[in-house]
């Protein structure tokens, strides 16, 4: 099974949700899909075993076989491609962005002229490793780089059926996001009871109606804020897998790097219990 | 001659738009004649690329300069490659400006005037 953790607004606690889901289960696999900003090693502290480079393939144009027809400008949906022809038998030029492109490999393909070859650009950096027994994958994006679909995809790659796989997701509903949850079986949405937790939450929900992923709210600092989140939830008939209090000693553990299941034994079944209403909603999903 | 004005509007009145690859309007003039013909522009909500494909219709376009604010640089790069120079004029009016470009006025940008935008809308 795969269950990916969701937001919409940042800081609502997704990785604090993930990590310490993962903790409370067996047979654990942990993809941290946040390749932008991954920051789940810090709690779960993997030993790494390997580290692969990340490349997306991006285009090199022989120009001596270029005739500027253009073809490779129109097929890029990113404008990763621009082609200027000669003005009066001049020879034109080709301009490649490969900040733009996502190495989709469709201006090579329609090339008239197979004047396009592709070359593997550097995006990032995929660490694997264990912690404990979970079995811990993540991708760095490298700085400066601003498409990380492309090395989510790569970490995803490292999907084991066999496991249960705890997908942590970026923020936001944007592409990024799109690609770290899709496929999943279920998703986790963590939000806090405060407007801008409501409303991120609100057009995540959008997208997930969209990808047609079950999913279920955990409310995070339940206790400060307003029941705004409650109540919406019940109205939409989504159903809520926990409440987080806003307590100290689950903070403190924070900002220690300790995830709080470690000290706070009770909500191992707690997590448990999420798993278990996961079924049941895909269950009632699929019907 | 033909030149480009990024313009806020589809008129001569209109007042110069200060961005090139996500202005809302090209107006392309023929600065002899002062026939205008303006054109929307198709990239002002691209994900990313705007000003590269802002470059690209200045090439289709056969314009030999462009007037504007700032440009970005894969927008520059894409004009330089083109061959179309870029000049700065953003006071005033379109009618204006025409006028500052043919009396040589204006100054010629030479890189990028403000850093990537890219994936702006994303």
């Amino acid at each position: 099974m795969i269950i990916s953790i969701a937001s919409g607004k940042g800081g609502t606690g997704k990785t604090t949700v993930a990590v310490n889901l993962a903790l409370s289960l067996h047979n654990v696999q942990f993809l941290d899909c946040d390749v932008e900003e991954p920051n789940a090693h810090l709690f779960l502290k993997p030993e790494i075993h390997s580290q692969n480079i990340a490349t997306i393939p991006i285009p090199q144009v022989d120009e001596a076989l270029c005739d500027y027809c253009g073809k490779c400008r129109e097929i890029c949906a990113y404008n990763a491609i621009a082609i200027f022809p000669g003005k009066e038998n001049a020879r034109g030029s080709v301009l490649v962005f490969p900040h733009l492109c996502h190495g989709c490999g469709g201006c090579s393909l329609f090339c008239p002229r197979s004047a396009i070859s592709e070359i593997p650009r550097e995006i990032g950096i995929i660490e694997q490793g264990y912690s404990g027994d979970i079995e811990f994958i993540h991708g760095k994006l490298n700085i400066g780089e601003i498409m990380s679909p492309p090395l989510i995809r790569q970490v995803k790659a490292y999907t084991n059926p066999e496991k249960t796989v705890i997908i942590d997701s970026p923020p936001g509903t944007s592409c990024p996001v799109i690609g770290s949850v899709r496929g999943s079986d279920f998703c986790i949405l963590v939000t806090e009871p405060t407007p801008f937790g409501l409303y991120d939450m609100t057009l995540a929900v959008e997208v997930l109606e969209k990808l047609r992923i079950p999913f279920g709210v955990v409310i995070n600092r339940s206790t400060i804020g307003n029941r705004s989140i409650d109540e919406y939830c019940r109205i939409k008939n989504i159903p809520i897998l926990m409440h987080i209090p806003f307590e100290r000693e689950i903070a403190s553990l924070y900002s220690q790097g300790i995830p709080f299941v470690r000290e706070k034994n009770e909500y191992r079944k707690k997590f448990h219990d999420i798993v278990r209403l996961s079924e049941i909603q895909q269950m009632v999903y699929r019907k | 001659m033909k030149i480009c004005i990024s313009s806020q509007g589809n008129t001569l009145d209109a007042q110069v738009d200060p961005r090139f690859g996500r202005c809302q309007y090209f107006l392309i003039v023929d600065t002899d004649t002062m026939e205008f013909e303006p054109v929307r522009n198709p990239n002002i909500n691209a994900s990313g690329g705007a000003g590269i494909q802002s470059g690209q219709v200045m090439a289709d376009r056969q314009v030999t300069a462009v007037v504007t604010g700032n440009v970005g640089p894969n927008a520059f790069q894409a004009l330089r490659a083109a061959g179309i120079s870029v000049m700065k004029g953003t006071s005033g009016n379109i009618r204006q400006a025409i006028e500052q470009y043919k009396k040589g006025e204006l100054k010629a940008i030479q890189g990028p005037t403000t850093g990537a935008m890219m994936a702006h809308g994303r």
